[in-house]
């Protein structure tokens, strides 16, 4: 394996006296895509919010991309330069255009010219597939497509490593398909570190280099995706994909 | 009959359209509804003839001096004709009061120009740069040929807008700071924005006034003096500041967290976050809040009359004071009502306006 990417060495988080994270341990090779799924309250959506440091470590080590995370706030502002994140209720900012929305970071954060940085935008957003929803407000616009706003707006960023927050599951059943083919498309002509928290077990069979099975804050099981599901190791983690695959 | 097309849309039933339907819905739509219609409609019948009457079928319009008002009673015309410039500018040396009057109309028109959306550019404030120069020129004189009149002089409407305008634009910046200061997370920021805002908000205005003017003084070294005018101005900003805070914090709270989480993983910077995402959002929630801050600031600069300042109020209450035209209070305070009214439902109206612009294309 190469040198990772990301690299997290015996991680613990409290929320009060609530132990989320138990010494978690894990190596992320570049190019590499893991999904992450588990029982509700298992920790794996803090798990990948500490890695932009959305949420805060309390004791161990995260290092990305050769940079750890402390509390030097330069250097978090230069890690999620790096680090794209799609959340579970997308988080677009509601006053601005989606254009304006796609433009915002490449401007101001990585100080473009605007026009270079509209011209990104379109090129993302025709890869989403809407290209003709540029001058909406996202609150006109569907969950799922808003969705698919929201990866193009992280994309604009040019980010080595993307973290999907559940990406798909506030959405209406009918427009998870799209959603989910966008990111299946990314992974498949990108070469970009992909860590998505999902339960879709369709689309971590077809896209995931590796599952991760994560329970009371601890990494249970992780294997390959045909062997995680034809032959789960771990009592708990056969009756999760009991539940979830009926 | 295909049932995969959808089927066409019909008309909504007629008697919920037109004028019966609106009344019906809107006016007699259940007992209750009905008796608070009549009796509104009885209280607007009582109070509108008889005002009508005192403003014009009573008063003589013609007539000249208090004696002839006192005569035919109702509203007397004649006092707003005798007094209108004293309230208007006060002890304002009264040749030069087209100063003041030319002041107003400059100050005015450019707060006007502020609030149009076509003028929200770089020379805004080329704009205020020029309107304010000019309003010092024309209030102090001095220069150009213009005699000096000191601002212990200045008085009246011109003065009420100063004390307001320097208010709210001083007062809305301060305010946001210290809103942003009370959710900082650095203990001493917030210890001393949260200790700022309760101390302010638990003295009256009037209070302040009188501090400001009595105490201030006291403090500062021999021969080191700050004016009235500006102390009182003070005090307002400092007042006004804390209320600003207040409700813009209320703002702040409103927004989702993931507001914050989206703009973190953008990688932006606090201050990026706070101007392009956060403080956008925040304060088109509390514009109603913000200009109700703004039209009390606006009736509140009336409360400088008791550190002996000649604002608009205090002029009506001089005007009446006049042996000649003893006890025409009323039409004094209608006068100067009528002028506060004007500018606070402007701006009301305005802040609707606004709203509604703000509000274009944003939801669903």
């Amino acid at each position: 394996m190469s040198e990772p990417i990301i690299r997290l060495q015996n991680v613990n988080k409290w929320y009060g006296q609530f132990h989320v994270l138990k010494d978690l341990n894990l190596d992320v090779a570049p190019g590499e895509r893991i999904v992450i799924c588990g029982p509700s309250g298992s920790g794996k959506s803090t798990m990948i919010r500490c890695i932009n440091r959305l949420e805060e470590h309390q004791e161990g080590q995260i290092i990305v991309d050769g940079t750890e995370l402390t509390n030097d706030l330069k250097q978090i502002e230069a890690i999620r330069r790096d680090v794209g994140m799609v959340f579970q209720h997308f988080n677009l900012f509601p006053h601005m255009t989606v254009l304006e929305n796609l433009t915002l970071g490449p401007v101001w954060v990585l100080k473009r010219p605007k026009a270079e940085a509209e011209a990104t935008a379109m090129k993302y957003l025709d890869r989403v597939r809407i290209p003709e929803q540029a001058n909406k407000y996202p609150g006109q616009l569907s969950g799922g497509q808003q969705q698919r706003v929201a990866i193009a707006r992280s994309l604009c960023m040019n980010p080595k490593i993307m973290l999907f927050d559940e990406p798909t599951s506030a959405l209406d059943p009918e427009m998870v398909k799209e959603v989910l083919d966008v990111m299946v498309e990314l992974a498949e002509e990108t070469g970009m570190t992909m860590l998505c928290v999902t339960h879709e077990m369709g689309f971590a069979r077809k896209v995931a280099d590796r599952v991760i099975f994560m329970d009371h804050g601890e990494i249970i099981e992780q294997n390959a995706p045909d062997a995680f599901f034809d032959n789960p190791r771990n009592e708990r983690t056969k009756l999760f994909l009991s539940q979830i695959l009926h | 009959m295909d049932h995969t097309l959808p089927s066409a849309d019909r008309q909504p039933p007629r008697t919920d359209t037109g004028v019966i339907g609106w009344m019906r819905s809107r006016l007699f739509s259940s007992p209750l509804n009905a008796i608070l219609t009549i009796l509104a409609l009885w209280l607007l019948l009582l109070a509108i003839p008889a005002l009508i009457d005192y403003l014009f079928i009573k008063p003589d319009f013609a007539a000249t001096t208090a004696a002839q008002c006192r005569e035919t009673g109702g509203y007397c015309w004649a006092f707003v004709r005798e007094k209108h410039r004293l309230i208007l500018f006060g002890i304002y040396p009264y040749d030069e009061q087209w100063r003041p009057l030319l002041a107003s109309v400059i100050l005015v028109g450019a707060i006007v120009c502020s609030c149009i959306r076509w003028f929200w550019k770089p020379f805004l404030g080329l704009l205020w740069v020029v309107a304010l120069v000019a309003v010092g020129v024309l209030m102090w004189g001095g220069v150009l040929g213009l005699t000096y009149v000191e601002n212990a002089k200045w008085g009246g409407l011109p003065l009420t807008l100063i004390l307001s305008t320097f208010g709210i634009a001083f007062a809305f910046p301060f305010g946001l700071l210290l809103a942003l200061g009370r959710r900082s997370h650095m203990p001493g920021v917030k210890a001393v924005c949260v200790v700022y805002i309760e101390l302010i908000r638990g003295v009256p205005l009037v209070s302040l006034l009188f501090m400001s003017s009595v105490m201030l003084p006291l403090f500062l070294p021999e021969g080191f003096a700050i004016d009235k005018l500006l102390r009182a101005q003070i005090a307002i900003i400092l007042f006004a500041a804390a209320y600003v805070a207040e409700t813009v914090r209320g703002g702040l709270q409103a927004i989702p967290k993931g507001q914050y989480e989206g703009a973190d993983s953008l990688g932006l910077s606090y201050w990026q976050q706070m101007r392009k995402i956060i403080l956008p959002q925040a304060l088109k929630i509390v514009i109603p809040p913000l200009v109700g801050i703004f039209i009390s600031l606006f009736k509140d600069t009336s409360l400088v009359v008791i550190i002996g300042i000649f604002d608009l109020t205090q002029a009506a209450k001089a005007a009446v004071s006049d042996a000649v035209w003893r006890g025409f209070s009323t039409e004094s305070y209608l006068f100067i009502s009528l002028i506060y009214f004007i500018f606070c439902y402007s701006i009301s109206r305005y802040s609707l306006s606004l709203e509604r612009q703000l509000d274009q294309g944003q939801h669903r």
